[in-house]
């Protein structure tokens, strides 16, 4: 009896509910366990100081160091949510720093002007690739490409293969700082997910990336204009890039154009993957996003702080990205149910 | 149209021109830049960039993408600088090791890729984590090889009179001239084009779709398996964090080369063509002396762009034929 | 009976293993047909594409598989070669049971196919696509040889061209002579040509009859495809028709009448037809046209045409799959683009370049393929069905998530779209409550024209019942409807008028008392008097 109603269940479609559990509960119970493990086993992991009214701690941390990923992240959740992908990041934080530090050592310019002009280079930076994909049609991955090759090379010829430092108290407070008691990043990583979140669902933007994402011709053929849907998201995600390019560029007082944002795009598309956004596009998850590389971090914090050979941080991440990608796999969640319900029976 | 004759070369010779153009402009730009001696190191100094992009050249033609072999490249020349170093074996053994990891992992990629329709970006993505990481747990440092056998191999030079052609110069020649082979004389050369032709067309033809998508990915491992074998004889060491951010230069290369992303068209030696531009423009930088080594970066990414463009071109004109 | 069939199938497999089977050299109509399908099922995810078919193909016979879109021809044919796994019924080849693992298997055991889409490498040269795959030479590919056997192939079908070049720089026809070449240089035992001659120009349908013929003399089984009316009576022996998955009927062409194939394809008995008294229309009220085209055309797709609607007035198009009925609905609403001709609304000419230049002119379509085309599998019933209103509004202007429920919430109601709730996903829904979703979809915003492409298609009774009273009603409404459908019937009843297509062109245009099943039936079977 038992043994049939299994099977039975096997063979009828999912349930069609729409109250299924949320998206976000997998990545947040994923984050919850790698919490549970440091409260267990990492000593002082969850301590907080207040020293100046200001926090400091592992937790803090996390936070701290995944702010630039997470900026990437939720301008890549928009880019993947349209089945594209940006990995022109990086260099693009690269540019941005080297071009605030220049300005700011060799201009007059005050720091809010310096930012914005930044900002619009970083812009301009995410139209191109998004003209490139939207209206002369190249693969996501090619067009981006270019940038990443070239953005590197740009950010070198800003900075002329120097390392520009400075001294500037305005500048170093948007990586270093403090605003309420935490550091200043977190705000601007709150500040943007709040712009995000609003630009996307309270307006009809979320919606039209989300349909481009899961049938463009049918979108097409609805109304939407999938090829502005396409650059805005890609001109976005580089604007996105631009902000994330100014913290590592503020904390070290300098604009390292070799390191800056070095591999951090894969890092934002594992992110962006980890929080329930499917490479295929369609539906987003911009919270998914920012879990995903609060994941990731605390990975790394984790494995620093218990003394684990550092190096494993990269096999685990091999496997953490195996892992996400199987269990979003149609085929592997077939044989692992065909499985289960033979061992049930 | 006299191009549409010949639409698969056509950017192959485009390429071929614009070797041709770099590499006279700058002999006669710079005294000295002719010497068959300079010729011959742009084959030695990029032979495994080389190496590498000549797997990566069969898993484009397939329409996949292979992100990992710059990391293989490390995780290989560090297994054989280990397996010699600290644990005295031999030479060959350890190099024999080195590529039967590397198809090893190139294979169990392509498994995944085809048996759980996972995404070639991703699946190439976590092996990449994967050797890198897997670099580094096994040392952290470069480590140089002090074997006699290494030596010689490192030293060892093909005198041709004018010219003395070094090991991993012949090395990548080789492998150009096999790989060539494979692809245009073999079925699973053949069947790789067809794959990124048109998969679906090509499963319909009945011709073995999955094996030869894994056989794709182990023969791409194996080739950057190669290149951190030839990194380790050119650089007579290991060193875990070596190719990083080949893959790219080698994708750029090949897409240089001739070979449409989309898949299916392309080839072998047009890819060691784009190999050369890039020696070419990193040469020429450097004798240029007052030009910096960013603009190599730029340069590159300039090609690229324009034959991305000059790609889409052939491909719009042979749509509308 | 079908279990010693079975035993003894079984047995010789098992005596004479996996060997290859030797070619046929029996006497034509020997008593084991040379291929025989018994109860073939197939099952897709929400529609069962084969019922129980039987089908049966004898060595050196010609044999026609007709049937409507949809009918299931195309499937048959992928679970014969290979392509799909077939759910249920056995397949007897030469009398020993079967089944085909692969295409490529398929292929080995002497089935050759040219199927529907080119099935070639459009990258590789005409000679590669010959031979891929089974190249001569072991270790080294031996191209002269390759390329010899290539232009020997073509030569059998009368055609010299350069087999060097790549496919992609020669013309459909030519492809479609190259596939067809690839399938027959393969030793074959059955030769399956899946509408083969679609993009063929006549002398090349004459080289290629030819060839079938001399096949057939020489004892193959060839299975024929084709929407071709003509080409069905001029090279066939016998006709098998599909419907609806399921089997309409075995016939031998020359004791059928075009009129009687087309009655089978459609599902209709001509003599009820011809008796059948005529569905009175609504008074027949000409108003001035809302939307005129003229000579609009486009190549290879539908030769130039006029169209002319009015508000309030449902016009058909009617033509057998391939007639160019879904290229004409398709170039109105601007989804592929005209080469030639103009289009005025209210007397004034519009530039319909993309859909949402003809969703500016409120316009509205529901494409055919409803699942690649219309719906966003995952996105929801609410948010489908506010998409084309909302792209209409720009991304600024969001309609709120109260409008946006209130809009779900009636047109679940005034279209009785049964779906849990408006936040289900729109692919797990059933294929008529996708349809009035998309029908939703286009009411919310409010067009003036509707185009409607087989709105009724692989859609339950019930609905299909409220998609035609909808239809009736949003034409009393005065909205302008074109509607494209291959059930007559269906078309007979709510059309004022209907223009008839056949081989992509308007060949007849029927209104008032003319506009009868029958009527369209005999146009397109061009006995129009």
């Amino acid at each position: 009896m038992s043994t049939t109603q299994g099977a039975a269940s096997a063979i009828q479609p999912a349930p069609q509910k729409r109250k299924g559990p949320s998206p976000l509960l997998w990545p947040l119970a994923a984050l919850a366990l790698l919490l549970a493990l440091n409260l267990a086993f990492t000593p002082g992991f969850f301590h907080v100081s207040v020293k100046d009214g200001r926090l400091f701690g592992s937790l803090i941390d996390v936070l701290n160091r995944a702010a630039p990923v997470m900026l990437l992240s939720l301008g890549m959740t928009l880019v993947i949510a349209t089945r594209g992908v940006d990995l022109s990041v990086g260099a693009v934080m690269a540019i941005t720093g080297a071009l605030a530090a220049w300005l700011i050592t060799t201009s007059h310019a005050g720091v809010p002007a310096v930012v914005c002009m930044a900002l619009g280079l970083a812009l301009v930076c995410g139209l191109w690739n998004g003209v490139l994909v939207a209206f002369l049609d190249i693969q996501p991955i090619v067009a981006t490409l270019i940038l990443m090759v070239a953005g590197r090379g740009i950010a070198q010829l800003i900075t002329n293969g120097q390392i520009i430092t400075f001294e500037n108290p305005g500048m170093a407070f948007i990586g270093g700082g403090f605003f309420l008691g935490l550091p200043f990043p977190v705000t601007i990583v709150a500040v943007t997910l709040l712009i995000t979140a609003l630009l996307t669902r309270r307006t009809a933007l979320g919606l039209f990336i989300e349909s481009v994402g899961n049938n463009e011709t049918a979108s097409r053929y609805a109304g939407v204009n999938s090829a502005m849907v396409k650059v805005a998201v890609y001109a976005f995600c580089g604007l996105c890039a631009g902000l994330a390019g100014m913290i590592p560029m503020s904390d070290i007082k300098g604009a390292d154009a070799n390191n800056a944002g070095l591999y951090l795009e894969l890092d934002a598309i594992l992110s962006v993957v980890i929080g329930g956004t499917s490479l295929d596009g369609g539906r987003f998850q911009l919270v998914g996003s920012i879990i995903g590389a609060l994941i990731i971090q605390t990975l790394t914090t984790t494995i620093l702080s218990r003394g684990v050979q550092v190096e494993f941080t990269l096999v685990v991440k091999a496997l953490v990205v195996l892992a996400v990608c199987l269990l979003q796999s149609e085929g592997f969640r077939q044989m692992a149910g065909r499985h289960f319900v033979r061992k049930a029976a | 149209m006299k191009f549409s004759l010949q639409k698969g070369s056509g950017p192959f010779y485009a390429t071929l021109f614009v070797f041709a153009l770099l590499y006279a402009g700058a002999a006669l730009h710079f005294p000295g830049f002719a010497a068959p001696g300079v010729f011959v190191d742009f084959f030695s100094d990029n032979a495994f960039l080389g190496v590498a992009a000549v797997g990566i050249t069969f898993v484009l033609l397939s329409g996949g993408i292979d992100l990992s072999v710059g990391a293989m490249i490390g995780f290989t020349s560090i297994v054989v600088a280990v397996l010699i170093g600290k644990h005295g074996v031999n030479p060959f053994v350890a190099i024999a090791v080195a590529l039967a990891l590397g198809t090893l992992l190139g294979a169990a990629m392509g498994a995944l890729i085809r048996y759980f329709a996972l995404p070639p970006f991703l699946v190439t993505l976590a092996g990449m984590f994967f050797a890198r990481g897997m670099g580094f747990v096994i040392s952290v440092e470069s480590l140089s090889i002090n074997h006699p056998v290494y030596t010689v191999l490192s030293e060892w030079k093909l005198n041709l009179g004018a010219v003395q052609i070094p090991l991993t110069a012949l090395i990548l020649l080789a492998a150009v001239a096999i790989a060539s082979y494979i692809a245009k004389y073999t079925r699973f050369g053949r069947n790789v084009y067809a794959l990124g032709g048109n998969t679906e067309a090509a499963n319909l033809m009945g011709l073995p779709v999955g094996p030869t998508q894994v056989r794709i990915y182990a023969f791409s491992g194996f080739c950057s398996a190669l290149a951190g074998v030839v990194y380790s004889i050119y650089s007579a060491s290991g060193n875990p964090s070596a190719g990083s951010g080949l893959e790219l230069d080698a994708i750029a290369a090949t897409v240089i080369g001739g070979t449409l992303l989309t898949g299916g068209v392309g080839g072998v030696p047009g890819t060691l063509v784009g190999v050369l531009i890039f020696g070419i423009i990193q040469t020429g930088i450097t004798f240029q002396g007052n030009l910096s080594s960013w603009w190599t970066k730029i340069a590159v990414g300039l090609l690229l762009l324009l034959f991305v463009l000059l790609q889409k071109f052939f491909m719009r004109g042979a749509a509308k034929a | 009976m079908s279990i010693t069939i079975h035993a003894r199938a079984t047995k010789s497999t098992a005596t004479e293993g996996f060997a290859m089977p030797e070619p046929v050299s029996e006497p034509q109509q020997s008593a084991v047909p040379l291929l025989s399908m018994r109860g073939t099922r197939k099952q897709f995810p929400g529609v069962l594409a084969l019922d129980g078919v039987d089908f049966t193909l004898r060595a050196g016979e010609i044999h026609a598989l007709m049937g409507e879109n949809g009918a299931g021809k195309s499937t048959l044919i992928k679970v014969l070669t290979g392509v799909y796994p077939k759910d249920g019924g056995e397949a007897l080849l030469e009398g020993r049971l079967w089944e085909a693992k692969s295409p490529g298997h398929a292929q080995q055991c002497g089935v050759s196919t040219v199927y529907q889409e080119v099935n070639l490498i459009p990258t590789l040269s005409v000679a590669e696509n010959i031979f891929l795959g089974r190249q001569p030479g072991g270790a080294r590919i031996n191209w002269r040889a390759i390329k010899k056997g290539a232009e020997a192939a073509l030569a059998r079908l009368n055609l010299s061209i350069d087999v060097s070049r790549t496919l992609s720089s020669y013309s459909i026809a030519i492809r479609q002579m190259v596939a067809i070449a690839r399938a027959l240089d393969i030793q074959a035992k059955i030769l399956i040509l899946d509408e083969p001659t679609s993009s063929l120009d006549a002398d090349e349908v004459a080289r290629l009859f030819s060839v079938m013929r001399r096949l057939k003399d020489e004892g193959l089984g060839i299975i024929f495809v084709t929407h071709f009316l003509n080409q069905v009576f001029e090279v066939t022996d016998r006709i098998t028709v599909l419907r609806n998955g399921r089997l309409v009927g075995e016939y031998e062409t020359a004791a059928l009448t075009r009129l009687e194939l087309v009655a089978r394809m459609l599902g209709k008995e001509v003599k009820d037809l011809e008796d059948a008294p005529r569905v009175q229309h609504a008074e027949e009220v000409r108003k001035e046209p809302m939307l005129r085209a003229h000579g609009v055309g486009r190549r290879n797709a539908v030769a130039p045409l006029d169209l002319e609607l009015a508000p309030g007035e449902v016009m058909g198009l009617a033509g057998l799959l391939g007639s160019g009925r879904t290229e004409t609905a398709r170039l109105i609403f601007g989804a592929d683009r005209l080469d030639c001709g103009a289009i005025e609304i209210d007397g004034k000419p519009v530039a319909i370049s993309s859909p949402r230049k003809a969703i500016d002119n409120r316009l509205g379509f529901c494409p055919e393929d409803r699942k690649t085309e219309a719906i966003i599998p995952d996105l929801t019933v609410r948010e489908n069905i506010i998409l084309a209103l909302q792209a209409g509004r720009g991304w600024r202007k969001r309609l709120s998530r109260k409008k946006q429920d209130e809009l779900a919430d009636h047109y679940i109601k005034a279209l009785s779209i049964a779906t849990p709730s408006p936040e289900q996903a729109v692919k797990n829904l059933s294929g008529g409550n996708q349809q009035k979703c998309i029908l939703a979809r286009w009411l919310a915003s409010n067009p003036r024209l509707l185009i409607l492409d087989e709105p009724t298609r692989g859609i339950d009774v019930g609905s299909r019942a409220e998609i035609e009273r909808l239809i009736l009603k949003l034409c009393d409404d005065g909205m302008a409807i074109l509607m494209v459908s291959s059930e007559l019937e269906e078309l007979a009843r709510l059309s004022h008028r209907v223009a008839v297509m056949r081989d992509r062109e308007k060949i007849a245009e029927l209104s008032g008392d003319a506009v009868t099943e029958n009527g369209i039936m005999q146009a397109i079977g061009g006995a129009a008097s």
